[in-house]
């Protein structure tokens, strides 16, 4: 009865992580068929406890924004970005944002690299496939790739590049790495 | 976003559910897509106008997050909606494509590749 309309697309999602303010909704923005899009979320219905609100200032934090964005790949393929939600205290909402995803990137910003070791952590530990983009505030790349692999102890197999998350074809570039890694993974050659 | 009263936005939804804050069933995930039946089933009670207003807004198939974002309500309100309207049979369900790290489906990934070169 309820089988899917024959001209619904198949629907695939990649997440956009990373500390706060290191361009996960400009990214998802220059890449965006639409201009992104919001939902604010209660936090009282995700599953926390009571005691995990302490320290939240209640009136301000009782909801948790989640921006995405669009691109339709093909008549009958939609992919969507999600923006993970930046502070750690939202780890529960990346669970559910995870799950089925193809998976992620990691944007970081260079000149403060540890707000963005959290999300790294996430996505290791549950094996995430994802790659390391380092987006270039004033367009400017201070440090080579390997040491910034290096300053975050990324093994090899973990992608990172130079990008720039206000040019379309820069994030767009880090997608397609993303892509190209888990079809690495996927191809039974070169295991 | 909020405006002077966060308190009040966080109650307020949730009275369109009837005071409900779980789904009862677990088909709705942020890229499932919804399209509402056409024509519609005639049954006996009405739809109730928060319902209505999503049937108009997936008369198009369109995305659980993405109608979230339209109707300006969390997800986990629409969702517990959008089991009503399943039930009783005035929308289809397309579930996301399945992504597993042991069975990685490769011709999938290839036109997701395909698609954002051309972008
Ligand atoms: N100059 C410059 N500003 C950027 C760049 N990326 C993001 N920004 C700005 O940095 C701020 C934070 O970016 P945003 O995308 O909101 O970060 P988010 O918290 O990760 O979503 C915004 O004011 C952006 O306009 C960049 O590559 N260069
Ligand atoms: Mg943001």
């Amino acid at each position: 009865m309820a089988l899917a309309g024959s001209d619904a697309p198949d629907t695939v999602k990649i997440l956009i992580a990373g500390g706060f303010g290191v361009g996960k909704t400009t990214m998802v923005g220059s890449v965006s068929e639409i201009v992104p899009l919001r939902t604010e979320e209660p936090l009282t219905t995700a599953g926390l406890d009571v005691d995990d609100l302490d320290g939240i200032e209640q009136k301000r934090s009782t909801t948790v924004a989640l921006d995405f964005g669009r691109i339709t790949i093909a008549d009958d393929l939609v992919l969507y970005l999600f923006g993970t939600p930046g502070q750690q205290r939202f780890w529960f909402m990346w669970n559910d944002l995870a799950l089925g995803a193809l998976g992620a990137v990691v944007l970081v910003d260079v000149r403060r690299p540890r707000s963005s070791f959290a999300a790294i952590d996430f996505f290791e530990r549950r094996d995430i496939p994802f790659v390391v983009a380092a987006n270039g505030f004033h367009g400017e790349h201070p440090y080579p790739v390997e040491d910034i692999r290096e300053a975050l102890a990324l093994p090899e197999a973990v992608p990172v590049l130079l990008c720039d998350a206000r040019e379309r074809a820069s994030c767009r570039d880090v997608l397609i790495a993303l892509i190209d890694l888990l079809i690495a993974e996927a191809a039974p050659v070169g295991r | 976003m909020s405006g002077g009263d966060p308190a009040g936005r966080l109650v307020r939804p949730f009275t369109l559910t009837g005071g409900r804050t779980r789904p009862s069933r677990a088909d709705f995930t942020l890229i499932t897509t919804v399209t509402a039946v056409d024509p519609q089933p005639e049954t006996l009670t009405r739809p109730q106008p928060e319902h209505t207003r999503i049937l108009r807004q997936c008369a198009e198939p369109v995305a659980v997050a993405e109608l979230a974002a339209r109707l300006d309500l969390p997800v986990s309100v629409v969702v517990i909606l959008l089991c009503d309207l399943l039930e009783a049979g005035r929308i289809t369900v397309r579930p996301p494509c399945p992504v597993t790290r042991t069975t990685p489906d490769l011709n999938l990934l290839q036109k997701v590749r395909d698609g954002l070169g051309r972008l």
